[in-house]
């Protein structure tokens, strides 16, 4: 039952999302006025190398092969499925012939890494601010972490980093300004780089979790805000059951439902925010990776990124469907 | 709609807050237009001087003012967020009302590419049409592109605000009384979320304004138009940190601190005012 009237319908929106995000990546390129191929042409001449017109002919050829812009459009994009089919995005250009699945490989735990311990801390903490908030609607403490995390939730990724970064690394040089590691650091599981590991992953992680940390409470409050005045809420007080039993199993339990929603809706969103944590601290995961790929001109790189981002972020989000049932009895009974 | 403002402004502090630094957000934004220097070119005035009764804030290594930068630079980010916002409403009011409205098979279709827009991420999106485009991103054209993608959160909203609109009594009545779809949708909806929509509006300003400093930070728009995001990627491109050239780096970065925090102030009070219960607090509470 569950399996048809949930699962199979997610599944048809996670492959949707596939195809409409994948197709958008091959249009964007096609439908603007400037060719890669030609970009690249002009880098090289202008670098003041002299090549001959039949190099630059066969060199062009070339290019359009490994970007896949030889034949009729639909060719195209019939031999762009066929590529991605098989897990293949192509070479880097810049790092010619390391593919370009090889470099997201390298860079992917350090991402994921951030990812999930700053959306963890994040989540815990401000479902649980939100969940106070309401419970202690008058409380000092309370009020003043409302309007911090209020105050901290508009400001953009980029200028929340770079303040931190002059604050905590510059003028207070407490963590490190860039980097995943100490230079020159020995690579092995052992407490003294574990340790610096996490020096360096502080700021980034603390830089995202305070910015999304007013989301998750705001949504809390204004969902659990609702549940509160709910009357199995109301007879519980009544019937005099400890207050921190009420909060955990009767407001928070019934609350917390849409702040999984709000993870999966908020993946797309919050994935890009950490692309650009990691590009302020020089984080080596793949934001930096697309950084380098913009410096340096690599088309194929900044595109396989691209469809690496919506493969991963809407499979992350079709898992986080499918454990959806599990916290939420009303779906998995329907 | 005015009296919806003049409410806000006299019940809620951020409200007035908030429009109060707007307001001077926008003079200073037209006061930039009678700017004494060309603010493309370089070394219009000497070089790294500290602020003076001249140059208030001093200039920077590449010979600008950098109050009448900053200035200009504000006029610029707000005349982007502004573009991009537009475009982004008229898509998300018009494809939101009408699938809202309509259902059926053009709802499904509508809200299935708005979910698409929704999870992929933009942000790796717009970084390859800049770094394709890159160079002839102008203040405009960069608008339109970051407006065309921003548009899916709020269509959704706008939906499902019609959805509820829908079941209401007088939009029974004025489809019994014969009233034109459109006509329904203008005249009896549309001005049911208007408060809605400004809310939703600002929001997308900040995540415009945004996301143009975070663009221009990678270097992916005109670097020599100022907005604030330009303006630090100059003044990190000299190492403004590192040399302690605060007064270059800091005031781009703290006017976009202020100016997104007056503009949030703005629609959280909007948006709380749209809650009856928390407007009867407001207006008890004073």
């Amino acid at each position: 039952m569950v399996f048809k009237k949930y699962i199979i319908p997610r599944f048809i929106q996670y492959i949707t999302v596939l195809f409409i995000g994948i197709t958008l990546v091959f249009i964007i390129p096609r439908l603007l006025p400037s060719d890669p191929v030609e970009h690249q042409l002009n880098r090289m001449t202008a670098q003041g190398q002299y090549l001959d017109p039949a190099a630059v002919e066969e060199m062009r050829e070339t290019l359009q092969e490994l970007y896949g812009l030889k034949g009729g459009l639909f060719q195209q994009y019939i031999n762009y499925w066929k590529r991605l089919f098989i897990g293949n995005l192509g070479p880097s250009f810049t790092q010619f012939p390391t593919p370009v699945v090889e470099l997201i490989k390298i860079s992917l735990p350090w991402t994921l890494g951030l990812l999930l311990v700053s959306l963890m801390l994040s989540w815990v903490i401000g479902t649980m601010l939100g969940g106070i908030k309401v419970s202690f609607p008058n409380s000092i403490l309370a009020k003043i972490m409302e309007v911090l995390a209020m105050g901290m939730r508009p400001i953009p990724y980029y200028i929340m980093a770079l303040v931190l970064l002059i604050i905590f690394a510059f003028i207070f040089p407490v963590f490190p300004m860039a980097g995943g590691y100490s230079m020159g650091a020995k690579v092995g599981f052992n407490l003294r780089f574990i340790l610096d590991l996490f020096r360096h992953a502080f700021l980034p992680i603390m830089s995202m979790v305070v910015l999304e940390i007013g989301g998750w409470f705001l949504q809390m409050r204004n969902v659990a805000s609702n549940v509160v005045e709910e009357d199995y809420v109301v007879y519980a007080e009544a019937s005099g059951l400890p207050k921190l039993k009420i909060i955990f199993r009767y407001i928070m339990r019934n609350a917390i439902i849409p702040q999984i929603t709000g993870l999966a809706l908020n993946l797309g969103f919050i994935f890009g925010g950490a692309l650009i944590t990691e590009i302020v601290f020089s984080y080596p995961g793949i934001g930096t990776l697309l950084y380098s790929a913009i410096l340096a001109g690599d088309y194929n790189l900044i595109l396989g990124i691209n469809i690496f981002s919506i493969v991963g972020v809407s499979t992350a989000m079709l898992i986080i469907d499918l454990i959806y049932p599990l916290l939420d009895p009303r779906v998995r009974y329907q | 709609m005015l009296r919806v403002f003049k409410r806000l402004f006299r019940y809620d502090k951020r409200f007035r807050f908030g429009f109060s630094i707007l307001t001077l957000f926008i003079m200073i934004a037209l006061i930039s237009l009678f700017s004494p220097y060309n603010m493309k070119a370089w070394n219009t005035v000497p070089r790294d001087m500290a602020s003076s009764l001249k140059y208030p804030l001093g200039t920077n290594s590449m010979g600008q003012d950098i109050l009448w930068q900053a200035m200009v630079a504000i006029k610029n980010s707000l005349l982007l967020g502004l573009i991009a916002a537009l475009i982004s409403r008229i898509i998300a009011i018009v494809l939101g009302l009408l699938a809202g409205y309509k259902g059926g098979l053009f709802d499904r279709i509508v809200m299935t590419i708005n979910d698409s827009f929704i999870i992929i991420p933009l942000f790796p999106v717009l970084i390859l049409i800049a770094s394709i485009l890159r160079t002839s991103l102008s203040i405009t054209v960069l608008g339109i592109i970051i407006g065309l993608f921003g548009w899916a959160w709020d269509a959704r909203l706008f939906r499902s605000q019609i959805l509820s609109l829908k079941e209401r009594e007088f939009t029974k009545t004025a489809v019994l009384s014969g009233m034109k779809t459109y006509k329904i949708i203008t005249s009896e909806h549309l001005p049911y979320i208007i408060p809605l929509i400004m809310a939703a509006t600002i929001n997308n300003v900040i995540w415009v304004i945004g996301m143009e400093v975070t663009l221009s930070m990678l270097g992916l728009s005109n670097l020599n138009t100022p907005t604030i995001g330009t303006m630090i990627y100059w003044a990190l491109q000299y190492q403004a940190i590192f040399l302690e050239k605060w007064n270059w780096i800091l005031t781009p970065i703290i006017s976009c601190i202020v100016l997104i925090l007056a503009l949030y102030m703005l629609s959280t009070s909007i948006s709380e005012y749209l809650d009856p219960r928390t407007r009867l607090q407001m207006i008890k509470g004073e």
